[in-house]
């Protein structure tokens, strides 16, 4: 099932847990980096500063909002297919930038802008060509 | 260091797909109703692989918690697809599936995309 066949109700549904995923999944990462980013120990191979990192309220809102995105994503791929998510749900790499650039104050080159735009099309390209690589090519 | 980081998240995430998505075939179809969830969760105690996937995930997402300390988020987010690279070349080499020209050019695509934000 594709969104574009169903009924125009459904693909209001879809769209609006479209972009429920994109919020949480950008609220959740900026949220776990602000919080990283104040967190004083730095982190290493020991488990436990991470274990003690998730009780820091940015870091534990992150880890919410992430897997609340998770359960989004599941519920999305149960009402449309892998090969409409993917590339729909692939903006997010260009939102993350957007997210650091304007709330963490990072620098974000013209390169890496560039970069950021081409890991978003590769990852649309490879997304909506999911369900065709099992077909048979007629010569 | 970064790379190190990055290159931890990446293989646990594609190792954890690639575990799940294996034992997950062998333990048939699931159901998402609270039985099924039930079911679910006791498929995921009896087998070895799922729980190494659930594993390869927190490795995964530590990674990235300390990544995002250090490096920037317009950084660590964007370097996480190198997966969708990774996942293509282990379809193909392991999985034996057919990929397309155009699953090739996007990867190919991820990675140019890749360089340059690390760059």
């Amino acid at each position: 099932m594709t969104a574009s066949k169903t009924k125009p109700v459904t693909i209001l549904r879809v769209w609006a847990i479209v972009f429920l995923f994109i919020a949480l999944k950008a609220v959740g990462n900026l949220s776990l980096a602000w919080g990283m980013k104040h967190f004083p120990q730095v982190m290493s191979a020991n488990p436990i500063p991470y274990i003690e990192a998730m009780f820091n309220p940015f870091v534990a809102l992150g880890v919410l909002a992430l897997i609340l995105a998770l359960l989004t994503r599941m519920a999305l791929l149960s009402l449309a297919d892998l090969s409409y998510v993917l590339p729909v749900t692939a903006i997010g790499y260009v939102i993350a930038a957007f997210m650091g650039k304007t709330f963490l104050s990072e620098t974000v080159s013209g390169q890496r802008w560039l970069g950021t735009v081409l890991i978003f099309v590769g990852a649309a390209l490879v997304g909506s060509t999911s369900h065709s690589t099992t077909s048979v090519q007629i010569e | 260091m970064k790379w190190i980081l990055v290159t931890v998240m990446v293989l646990a995430t594609v190792l954890s797909d690639l575990l799940q998505s294996f034992e997950m075939k062998r333990a048939g179809e699931q159901s998402v109703g609270a039985r099924g969830l039930m079911r679910l969760l006791g498929e995921i105690a009896r087998r070895r692989f799922l729980i190494l996937a659930i594993g390869c995930m927190a490795v995964s997402f530590f990674s990235f918690m300390a990544l995002v300390q250090t490096e920037p988020l317009s950084f660590a987010v964007p370097a996480s697809a190198a997966s969708f690279v990774l996942e293509t070349v282990l379809a193909k080499l392991v999985l034996r599936e057919r990929i397309s020209a155009r699953r090739a050019a996007g990867a190919l695509i991820v990675l140019c995309g890749v360089v340059l934000v690390g760059g």
